[in-house]
């Protein structure tokens, strides 16, 4: 078993691989062969053989875990002692993770709705028009650069140099162009979430825009010519028409957005660390409990962040049950 | 959504080609962008005895994994000092280095899938291992111990234990009471290095003093350092803890007999204060106050080359940095770049401030055992020496100054094994998480960032100690 378990060079891993891929076929057309043998087969039983492997994947992984820490969050810092609601009360009281809360709330309001919003408003602009490949292309962009990537590359543009030194980041440029004093982007609170949220927004209206777009091609063009023979025109038929149309799609965006932006931790961290009062929770979570070894803490912060979530996913399902209704 | 028409998916279809394409050609210009840096090709110069490696017997075929928070060219030559034990006793250390480490060790703890060997950058962290996971860190085996006995003082020792148990041995060390300046720049303005604080001082008064167009300050200071950010910050602390208040005061304050926020811990913050919160002393080159809060620490000393501050307190292994800034740069006493010793309030007050990393173990098998004996060994501190270009040193009294290659180092070793110097460790490695990786870091960053005051950082310290 050893070459198995601990295989040398490439051609060992190889063949490690072709052993995985195989034993996965047998695997398969186990499951197959024997769902689709006998015709007498109940119908649970091929439920299971298909739901089966998934549910308890989906329990070991997801429901175990998360059972676990919900646990973790009623006990104390390595989990050996019940300590009641006391890490919530942390977690509400603390000066510190007030401004998280804080913090999480300004992002999760202003990410999704502006994103949508330019993402909505670039979707109509560049519609049919002449360079709306290359407009969408553009927009979309950001999309394929990681968190990480995008919170350096912006932690660039808010670079700050005293007024005598040559600037690196291009916001103080432009500002020193103008003839103002270079700022310190990133330092002032509350100012420097806005900055930081910028960068989610700048990755995020492109995901809008493209479902956005889609959903407005997709309004039947009669309705479309009807409101134009009645001499709708202009900003009316984008608010009497257009955004009417597509809003089972703006609704999946701007919750897909939020919960997207809830998670966000990516840019904070690399953009600031959490310092200068710009933590998020899921930043929170991660410094308190894997940094400074305080489980407890950390999973009453990750619990908060999942109540958070549900009625946005809640809302998200209702609305997708309707969309289907409708169709 | 239903209804798309066959020209709009095509063109959707050329939307998404497009979008492909570009973050392809984005991962390939990322890709492309590593792999210069294994430049050096550092093995063991000399020769290696394997007489010297008998004690450890034949390890062929054993495996042993380390863990540790060294990455990069450091890490490379941590590997490349393993060759002679691998060598001779045909053991393989399997090593790997993280950033993520001090996160990363207790789960993997946890899960069950602890390395053999992990280097831990903390005292402080060590002891939380210890108390959260006393099962899994094994007591250090006795060749270890009998090493640590033999080669390291008693100070280094006690670093290593807890509760009475020693359970890791001293690897790397640092020492962080040094003061950057550039030599030249000292002899063209006919300024002399400082033997006691009050000199400094004056220094720094009559740098002021010489540079009336406020461009050029005494001092330059960067603190940022990702979420880690204000650690820079909390060793001027600690330097200033051991000058104003003494060894003695500092070892209470390290382990929370005074409360953080005593009157005499108020002192040393009002002293770094006036330097790091005095416009006209700081942040030279780099703009006002905040700055310091917002300047990555690895760039905080670049002023100096410009001309635009005079002195950067910073460590020993600042001087990588140096040659990161410039290849071309020479770290000497007569170079570009030198460092002299902080003062203390007198000059016979001679207190020294240093860190340091420890092994610990966390299985007992025999090989594992014997390398840790040789980690603590003086054969291991010299073949580290002679493939370390700069910026490594150990309080391994066997190690052989002569094979630390550069003057800094030897300094820096010089320092430390000197009887005079009083040596204290870094306090915020030593104190619990929640403080020496957390609120110690985040207080004195806002105390810097955002004007707070001494007594409301002090007292929000002392609120978030841990209370059991």
């Amino acid at each position: 078993m050893d070459w198995l378990l601990d295989p040398d060079g490439t051609g060992g891993k190889l063949a490690v691989m072709l052993v995985a891929i195989l034993l996965f076929v047998v695997v398969m057309g186990l499951i197959l062969f024997l769902v689709d043998r006998p015709r007498r087969v109940p119908g649970w039983v091929v439920a299971l053989a298909f739901a089966g492997p998934a549910v308890v994947m989906l329990a070991f992984g997801l429901l175990y875990p998360g059972l676990r820490t919900i646990r973790d969050s009623f006990y104390n810092r390595t989990g050996s002692a019940f300590v009641g609601l006391d890490n919530y009360v942390t977690a509400f009281t603390r000066d510190e993770f007030q401004i998280v809360l804080r913090n999480t709330a300004i992002w999760v309001i202003v990410v999704p709705l502006v994103s949508t919003l330019l993402g909505l408003i670039y979707a109509v602009v560049v519609d049919r028009s002449r360079f709306e490949k290359f407009a969408k292309t553009l927009i979309f962009m950001p999309m394929a650069i990681s968190m990480v990537g995008a919170g350096i590359i912006w932690k660039f543009m808010y670079e700050y140099k005293p007024a005598s030194q040559p600037q690196i980041g291009l916001f103080n440029q432009v500002l020193v162009w103008l003839g103002l004093e270079p700022q310190q982007f990133l330092l002032s609170a509350p100012a420097n979430t806005f900055f930081l949220i910028l960068v989610m927004i700048w990755i995020q209206a492109g995901f809008a825009m493209t479902i956005l777009a889609a959903a407005i091609r997709a309004i039947p063009d009669d309705i479309v010519e009807a409101a134009r023979l009645d001499g709708v025109g202009g900003m009316r038929m984008f608010r009497y028409i257009t955004v009417p149309s597509i809003r089972p799609a703006l609704v999946v965006v701007l919750t897909t957005i939020a919960i997207g932006t809830l998670k966000v931790f990516d840019i904070v961290r690399t953009m600031t660390g959490g310092r200068f009062e710009t933590s998020v929770v899921a930043n929170e979570f991660y410094t308190q409990a894997l940094r400074q070894g305080e489980q407890g803490l950390g999973a009453a912060l990750a619990v908060i962040l999942f109540v958070l979530v549900i009625p946005i996913i809640v809302y998200n399902v209702r609305q997708l049950k309707q969309a289907e209704e409708i169709r | 959504m239903t209804r798309t028409t066959r020209t709009s998916a095509a063109r959707r279809r050329t939307l998404a080609v497009a979008a492909g394409g570009a973050s392809l050609a984005l991962v390939l210009a990322a890709c492309s962008g590593g792999g210069g840096g294994g430049g050096d090709d550092e093995s063991p110069s000399a020769e290696v005895d394997c007489a010297d490696y008998e004690q450890y017997g034949d390890l062929s075929g054993k495996t042993v994994t380390v863990y540790s928070t060294i990455v990069d060219t450091e890490a490379e030559q941590q590997q490349a000092s393993y060759e002679p034990f691998e060598e001779c006793t045909g053991a393989t250390i399997e090593y790997e280095g993280s950033k993520e480490f001090e996160a990363q060790l207790p789960v993997r703890i946890q899960s069950g899938s602890a390395p053999d060997i992990a280097y831990l950058p903390q005292p402080g962290l060590l002891r939380r291992i210890v108390a959260d996971f006393p099962d899994a860190i094994q007591p250090v085996g006795e060749d270890a111990a009998a090493n640590v006995d033999q080669y390291y003082t008693e100070s280094w020792k006690e670093y290593g234990t807890v509760d009475g148990t020693l359970y890791a041995t001293p690897l790397g060390a640092n020492v962080k009471s040094f003061v950057w300046y550039s030599p030249s720049m000292f002899a063209d303005a006919g300024y002399e290095i400082p033997t006691t604080w009050d000199e400094l001082m004056e220094l720094s008064d009559q740098i002021v003093a010489d540079n009336p167009g406020g461009d050029v300050k005494p001092w330059c200071a960067g603190i940022a350092s990702g979420e880690a950010t204000g650690w820079p910050a909390t060793d001027w602390m600690e330097d200033v803890v051991l000058r104003t208040a003494g060894p003695e005061v500092y070892d209470q304050w390290v382990n929370h007999e005074i409360p953080f926020n005593d009157p005499q811990i108020a002192t040393a913050l009002a002293t770094v204060g006036d330097v790091l919160k005095n416009e006209e002393l700081v942040n030279g080159g780099l703009g006002d106050v905040s700055t310091i809060a917002t300047t990555e620490f690895t760039e905080g000393g670049y002023p100096i080359i410009d001309g635009l501050c005079y002195m950067h307190r910073q460590a020993t292994f600042y001087q990588a940095n140096w040659t990161t800034l410039d290849p071309d740069l020479t770290v000497a006493e007569d170079g570009d770049v030198w460092a002299f010793y902080l003062p203390g309030e007198t000059a016979d007050d001679k207190p020294l401030l240093g860190g340091g990393e420890f092994v610990a173990a966390f299985t007992d098998r025999p090989e594992v055992q014997a390398f840790h004996a040789y980690l603590s060994s003086p054969e291991w501190s010299n073949a580290k020496a002679s493939v370390t270009p700069q910026g490594w040193i150990s309080a391994n009294n066997g190690l052989d100054p002569e094979l630390l290659q550069s003057p800094m180092d030897q300094q820096a070793y010089e320092l430390l094994t000197d009887e005079s110097y009083t040596f204290r460790f870094d306090g915020s490695d030593m104190m619990p998480a929640a403080v020496g990786a957390g609120s110690f870091w985040t207080e004195m960053t806002e105390w810097i960032a955002s004007d707070k005051s001494d007594e409301a950082v002090l007292d929000a310290i002392e609120a978030s100690w841990p209370t059991s």
